[in-house]
């Protein structure tokens, strides 16, 4: 029961009498003026709002039951390397005093995982998003601007300046970079003891933007260290920000996507980055078979200060993300809770018609 | 009335002391005094508020004074002062934005004023200085200067009129401008002066003029000029309003006149009134901010919990200060006192959206904006006075959907005004009025036996009588000079009642001509002229009663003929002769005329000396004058002879029985206060069904208390008695009273003004504290009330005793006279009628209209619609607000409670003023939830919204939970949707301003599609604005975040918006959050719909049965007012 009621009731000629010399002050006879412009008025009833939970219901449980069975199909497996239990291999690395420690826990894959697969590295209790840790970058710095490049904003106080240097790149996002490198290795068959290396690739993981435009190194024709000469190395780091991937130019630098991906500051305290991607190689083959393989830890970052954990993740990834069940359950339910209200309404707004003979009452 | 008193107490009282004396021309009287020099202020006048150097520092001041920008210019000055998580941006660019608007706008209103005051000030005006004409500018005009006005120009200050073109001395006036009567009104000069007409003689003129100093009231002046002609001795006469000409009226039908300026500038009368109405604050403004405290308490409790909960997860030092988050050193050491402190204000800064500055811009905006629907409406218009409604004031819009009570004014509101001359008794024989030639006065009506005619004399003495005693002018067409005999005139008077009465006059065959120095010119039957010449008037006052003229014929007889109530003449004529006149009194009344009685007494040469010296002495004082002219006349008007009484009629306004009705229907309480006497009063309430013939009426006038000897006991007793009746008849449930109404009995009380005022003012104080208490009792359970003989200052009464019940009711006051003025300042919303009592009323009163049966529509449909409309902003406005702020208060619990806003500062700041405000506006402008044509027809509707329904704990405990809820789907569905690695098909990850984008998306078209669920009255605007604005939002994300912007320090949002919209998971994921979140809404809409299903035919079976047994239709006693198809509801 929508109805389009135009109430415009101009009856076309001017308003006021013709000729009228005299000035009446006779008010427009405007539709808007007397508050009767043409208006579509619409009417829930029942009998529209009904199907509109039918509907509702329709289409969201198909696409529930999709996301939730693709959802489904999505391979992840989460390794905690934080080495709190002693038992862990990791566990020698929490001491203070060891400098460089490397560490290999064991895991196995009991399905094969396809298509591309990517490795998170996960971080707990890491507030990323606290706000004097969100603030404390200079994104003019990051951008190459030579002027922020000698002397960084204010923003990134107390890690500023050292050694009465600018620090390249300032701040506290960027001194806490994330610096555990992470070797995936498959153990081929229990015969062979030389496990496989798996490929990782390292570029690929920032956003395009990010690495293209809002990330740039200082302008000039000189090498990378040439540029960043008058600068210091942030407190926390072991090698300056021109050494993060002395092999490749694309990726070294403020443009280094480790560094990017870091930079992206997560939403929540317990969050992951993408590290690295393991592309497939052919159809014929997974891209990780089901097995036996390691992780090779350099074991630099310390988590334990903060109660925090360190996990490495491969997950394989669909149309939707990652694996996700909560949209999936989500739109079954609002789904079916719409779809049965429906039905609830139905027999209530039938009853109702059947007690009283009137057609549906407008407002 | 009020206003008066405090005008007078505020415009400085010490300077009141006492007289001015003012020298006419200047020149200074030799030898009689010295000449002292008394300082006036120049003719400048300043109504503008500012100047250029002082405009911004007392523009914001005045500004700041308001409590809600006061409050955000505090954040605003915290955010500046404290490290704050959001810029001062995003609180200072509002702030600067409603600021500068207002200031811009009040800058322009001044400058216009500035312009006004300038063109006034400077324009040209002739004084005689030296027996020359010498042209100055306004302003330069000095008390004591001779000023010169021609035809059609206004007064520059107020002048004492010294002399005309005219012989008579007389100038015509129009005080349009000044209070809006546009008819002309005569004003005299000093008969010793009237022969200056030229520069040189009026050079010549010593004279001095003592008056009072200024004061505010137009209609009083009080003042003695004395003239020194050759000799010393001074001619000393009296001056009164008559003399005196204000600034801003308009000189008419004259070429020119001289004046003395005795106020100046701002001490004009005009200037003195020129002030603002005291504010009026309406019932959703006290809502408002009730919520404010409300939110207010939020927001601390919001911030209190915040900074506590932070100390308490900071307490583990690895919180407080991992290795990779350090503080800088200032912040290491500071106090932690203040830190605790600064913390605190940060998180009220964080969540101080919640109060939203742009809803008092929009509160404003659709109040100005919404006032012109009244203005506009063309059933407001009325083709006879040319107008429509005027709106005086946009604040009080809503509270026309308010209102509880309803006090009306009898005389020309709800009766037309217009007087037609119906019959005349002339010592107990009827007339009726024919317009036969000559001999009119035989014609008769016939069946009843005492209908033969009276003695002649008797007849041309009454109608002498009425062609004498008023004080209508002549205003001819064409000339100026003398009245021309035909139709080239108009009768014009104050009070149509007088113009009534001498037309009524002149088709019995005596024609009153007009008025000339100080003779009163009168064609009697017989086509001869007779002259008499006036000696005294004593004006109609609502106090008197009455109003005398004392005549000398031109025999020399001295004769005083009074007419007025019959009250107020009964008691002063010879008791015998009242017997046959009374009679015709009371049946003219109770046919719902107006009656006047007519006396006479012929005053002996002797006594009139005596009494002549009386008045003139009256007449000379400065002080009082009024009151002893009173005084004298009161003892002149004793055993007077009665000669008559009159009955005009004052007919019903068109549909004016249907406007009660409907306001009946509407469960308002209508009121009818009048000064008029009871039996014409209570037969125009039955006429216009106030009364039905059902209603059982109960009676507190002197009729009833009389009986008793003592006055008070009878009065206690019949109180008594009509609240056993009244509470019998309703059990103690005053909360179903609208629906008692329409079962039971249906009492109305009639009261007159001395009984109310021996109820108000009784001499015990306990008692009557008690009588009151009793009186309003019964009041409340009455559904209709007539208080007639009211003064105007009984009516303010009534409306206060009203306001002030339990529950403060909403009170409405419609009346279109000078004497309802008081009621209409008094009452919550005081409506004028632009009638034909002048303008006074229309010009106090908030709103305007042509005539009582307009109010209909503006309290039922426009109030309605008003009240909805802001109702639902008010509340929307916070519920968006809440949504808003939630999600980042929720955001602390995963941030370290380190007040990390989860929206950009630009979302922040946009959010109120683009993203969400102009839906909400269209809204507020053009919603019809029900439409206009319904809500005419079914003034119940209006019940619906009584008692600010909309605004009350429910609806807003219902708003506040819905946003509640939202906010927290909002925040917790996002926080489900990044428990993954990715959301995005290449498995790159996002950030937190992604979450607080999608957040902020959400919240954006969730709040907008529940406005558009809402709205009911989808015009092409209301398209336009709600898609508009969502449009808006994706044009301005995508622009926000496609350009590194280089006055920007960090770079946020670069791309955060498209890459957002990159990922299927999170449309998917935006469509099920705002589906959600709309969720409750839509089936609160569709349980209403069946509720409201069944109530229609509850209703419907009701209505059937009820119009079976319908009412007997009422019979009105004025059949000629209305049609019979009115009495179809």
């Amino acid at each position: 029961a929508m109805n389009y009621s135009a109430k415009d009731e101009v009856d076309g000629g001017p308003a006021g009498p013709p000729g009228g010399a005299a000035k009446t002050r006779r008010p427009d006879n405007t539709a808007f003026k007397q508050q009767r412009l043409p208006a579509w008025q619409p009417i829930l009833t029942a009998g529209t709002v009904l199907p509109t939970f039918f509907i509702i219901g329709l289409i969201f449980i198909p696409i529930g039951i999709g996301i939730f069975v693709t959802s489904n199909n999505i391979r992840e497996i989460e390794i905690d390397y934080t080495g709190t239990e002693p038992s862990s291999p990791c566990n020698k690395c929490l001491s203070p005093n060891v400098t460089s420690c490397a560490c290999t826990i064991n895991f196995t894959l009991k399905q094969s995982f396809e298509g591309n697969v990517f490795m998170y590295y996960g971080l707990s209790n890491f507030y990323q998003n606290h706000r004097r840790y969100v603030k404390s970058r200079d994104d003019s710095q990051l951008n190459g601007d030579p002027s922020a490049l000698l002397n960084p904003s204010k923003e990134c106080e107390p890690y500023r300046r050292n050694e009465d240097r600018p620090i390249a790149p300032c701040g506290a996002i960027a001194n806490s970079m994330f610096n555990d490198t992470l070797e995936l290795y498959l153990v081929a068959n229990e015969s062979d003891p030389k496990p496989i290396p798996i490929p990782l690739k390292k570029k690929g993981i920032a956003w395009w933007t990010d690495k293209n435009v809002k990330f740039r190194n200082p302008p000039g024709k000189e090498s990378l260290e040439e540029k960043f000469k008058d600068t210091i190395k942030p407190v926390n780091w072991h090698k300056a920000v021109y050494e993060l991937d002395p092999e490749d130019e694309s990726n070294n630098g403020f443009i280094n996507e480790d560094f990017i991906v870091w930079m992206r500051t997560a939403a929540l305290p317990t969050f992951r980055k993408l590290y690295r991607l393991i592309e497939r190689r052919d159809d014929l083959h997974p891209t990780l078979p089901a097995g036996q393989y390691f992780l090779n830890i350099t074991y630099n970052y310390p988590v334990h200060s903060f109660d925090g954990r360190k996990r490495m993740i491969l997950s394989t990834i669909s149309w939707m993300g990652g694996k996700n069940p909560f949209l999936g359950i989500a739109y079954i339910t609002i789904g079916s809770i719409s779809f049965l209200l429906g039905v609830v309404l139905l027999v209530i707004n039938h009853k109702y018609r059947n007690s009283s003979n009137t057609a549906d009452i407008t407002i | 009335m009020f206003r008066r008193t405090l005008n007078r107490l505020c415009a400085g009282e010490e300077k009141r002391v006492g007289t001015r004396t003012v020298f006419v021309g200047n020149h200074p009287i030799s030898g009689t005094e010295p000449y002292i020099a008394q300082r006036f202020c120049d003719n400048r006048i300043v109504s503008s508020k500012y100047t250029l150097w002082n405009f911004l520092p007392k523009n914001l001041f005045e500004q700041f004074r308001r409590i809600a920008n006061f409050y955000f210019l505090i954040i605003f000055l915290v955010q500046v002062t404290v490290d704050t998580p959001t810029s001062p941006v995003t609180s200072g660019l509002p702030l600067f934005f409603v600021i500068t608007v207002t200031a811009i706008k009040q800058g322009y209103e001044d400058w216009l004023r500035h312009r006004a005051d300038n063109e006034v000030n400077k324009s040209a005006v002739y004084i005689i200085e030296n027996a020359k004409r010498v042209r100055k500018e306004s302003e330069k005009i000095k008390v004591g200067d001779v000023v010169e006005v021609q035809a059609n120009e206004t007064f520059p200050c107020d002048l004492i009129l010294l002399s005309s073109c005219t012989t008579d001395g007389t100038c015509y006036v129009t005080t349009a401008s000044l209070d809006g009567e546009s008819n002309c009104k005569t004003h005299y000069a000093v008969r010793d002066t009237i022969a200056l007409c030229t520069a040189e003689s009026i050079d010549n003129l010593r004279a001095t003029i003592e008056c009072e100093q200024p004061q505010p009231d137009l209609y009083r002046f009080v003042g003695r000029i004395s003239i020194y002609s050759n000799s010393i001795e001074a001619v000393a006469r009296s001056l009164g309003p008559e003399n005196l000409l204000l600034k801003g009226a308009t000189l008419k039908n004259t070429k020119k006149i001289y004046g003395v300026a005795v106020y100046t500038g701002m001490e004009t009368k005009m200037a003195l009134n020129y002030q603002g109405k005291s504010q009026k604050c309406s019932a959703v403004e006290k809502s408002i901010n009730a919520f404010l405290i409300v939110y207010l308490f939020i927001l601390l409790t919001k911030a209190a919990v915040c900074t506590t909960l932070k100390y308490v997860w900071q307490s583990s030092p690895y919180n407080d200060e991992p290795w990779y988050n350090q503080k800088t050193q200032k912040e290491r050491e500071t106090f932690q006192v203040l830190k605790m402190f600064t913390d605190f204000l940060s998180f009220m800064v964080l969540f101080n959206f919640i109060i939203p500055v742009s809803m008092y811009v929009t509160v404003e905006m659709q109040k100005f904006l919404g006032s012109f629907f009244i203005s506009w409406d063309k059933d407001f218009f009325d083709e006879e006075i040319n107008e429509g409604a005027l709106v005086n004031t946009s604040d009080l819009n809503e509270e026309l959907g308010q209102v509880d009570y309803v006090f009306t004014d009898k005389t020309g509101t709800l009766t037309e005004n217009s007087m037609e001359f119906i019959e005349c008794c002339i010592d107990g024989h009827k007339y009726k009025g024919t317009t036969q030639e000559v001999d009119g006065l035989s014609q008769t009506d016939g069946p009843l036996a005492y209908f033969d005619k009276a003695d002649k004399n008797r007849e041309a003495l009454f109608l002498r009588a009425l062609c004498l005693c008023h004080t209508v002018e002549m205003k001819t067409n064409d000339d100026v000079d003398g009245p021309v005999e035909g139709a080239g005139f108009t009768y014009i008077s104050s009070s149509p009642d007088e113009i009534a009465l001498v037309k009524g006059a002149k088709r019995f065959g005596f024609t009153f001509l007009g008025n000339q120095n100080g003779y009163i010119r009168v064609e009697n039957q017989r086509k001869e002229i007779e002259e008499y010449e006036l000696l005294h008037t004593l004006n109609f006052d609502s106090v008197r009663r009455r109003m005398s003229v004392i005549v000398r014929t031109q025999k020399g007889d001295i004769l005083l003929f009074c007419k007025g109530a019959d009250s107020s003449i009964f008691p002063r004529v010879h008791s015998h002769q009242i017997e046959l006149t009374k009679d015709h009194v009371e049946r003219n009344a109770m046919d719902g005329y107006r009656t006047l009685c007519v006396a006479f007494k012929e005053i002996p040469p002797d006594d009139f000396e005596r009494i002549n010296a009386q008045l003139v002495e009256a007449k000379m004082a400065l002080q009082d004058r009024e009151e002893k002219l009173e005084k004298v006349f009161d003892e002149i008007e004793t055993n007077m002879n009665l000669i008559g009484a009159t009955a005009v009629e004052d007919k019903l306004q068109d549909q004016a029985a249907e406007t009660i009705e409907a306001l009946h229907a509407a469960g308002l309480k209508v009121w009818v206060l009048t000064g008029d006497k009871m039996e014409t009063a209570k037969s125009t309430c039955y006429a216009c069904r106030l009364f039905q013939t059902n209603t059982e009426l109960l009676e507190l006038t002197t009729k009833t208390i009389e009986e008793s000897e003592r006055k008070e006991d009878r009065l206690h007793e019949l109180l008594i008695e009509y609240r056993k009746k009244l509470l019998h008849e309703f059990p103690k449930s005053t909360r179903s009273l609208k629906k008692a109404w329409t079962e039971h009995q249906e009492y109305g009380l009639i009261i007159d003004g001395s009984t109310l005022s021996l109820i108000l003012n009784s001499s015990q104080d306990c008692s009557s504290n008690n009588y009151k208490s009793i009186f309003l009792q019964i009041c409340m359970k009455c559904t209709a009330v007539l208080c007639c003989r009211m003064a105007p200052l009984q009516k303010a009464q009534i409306v206060r005793m009203v306001k002030n019940l339990k529950g403060s009711p909403i009170t409405l006051s419609i009346g279109d006279g000078a004497n309802d003025v008081s009621m209409i300042l008094e009452s919550h919303v005081g409506i004028g009628i632009k009638g034909k009592e002048g303008r006074q009323a229309a010009r106090n009163s908030d709103y305007s209209v042509p005539k009582f049966k307009h109010l209909k529509k503006l309290l039922l449909v426009h109030g309605h619609l008003y009240y909805v409309r802001i109702a639902h902003l008010v509340q929307y406005f916070f519920y968006k607000n809440l949504c808003f702020i939630l999600p980042q208060f929720l955001y602390q619990f995963f941030c370290g409670f380190s007040q990390q806003p989860l929206y950009d500062a630009a979302y922040l700041t946009m959010y109120n003023i683009c993203f969400t405000s102009l839906p909400i506006l269209a809204y507020s402008l053009l919603e019809q939830h029900i439409n206009i044509d319904t809500l005419t027809a079914d003034p119940r509707l209006y019940m619906k919204i009584t008692g600010n329904a909309m605004l009350q704990l429910g609806p807003f405990l219902h708003w506040t939970f819905l946003a509640a809820f939202e906010g927290t789907v909002f925040f917790f569905g996002t926080y489900f949707l990044f428990q993954t690695s990715s959301l995005e098909d290449n498995g790159k990850i996002y950030g937190n301003w992604t979450f607080g984008t999608i957040v902020f998306t959400v919240l954006v078209f969730t709040v907008t599609l529940k406005l558009a669920l809402d709205t009911r009255f989808w015009t092409w605007i209301n398209h336009f604005v709600i898609w508009g604005s969502l449009a808006f939002y994706v044009f301005f994300s995508f622009f926000w975040g496609g350009i590194i912007w280089p006055f920007l320090k960090q770079q946020r949002m670069y791309f955060v918006f498209a890459q957002m919209l990159c990922s299927v998971s999170t449309w998917l994921a935006i469509i099920l959050l705002i589906f959600i979140s709309l969720f409750p809404e839509i089936l609160l809409i569709v349980v209403k719909n069946v509720r409201r299903r069944s109530a229609r035919r509850n209703l419907s079976c009701r209505r059937a049965s009820d119009s079976l047994s319908a009412r007997p239709s009422v019979r009105p006693l004025l059949l000629r007012t209305f049609s019979d198809e009115s009495n179809i509801l």
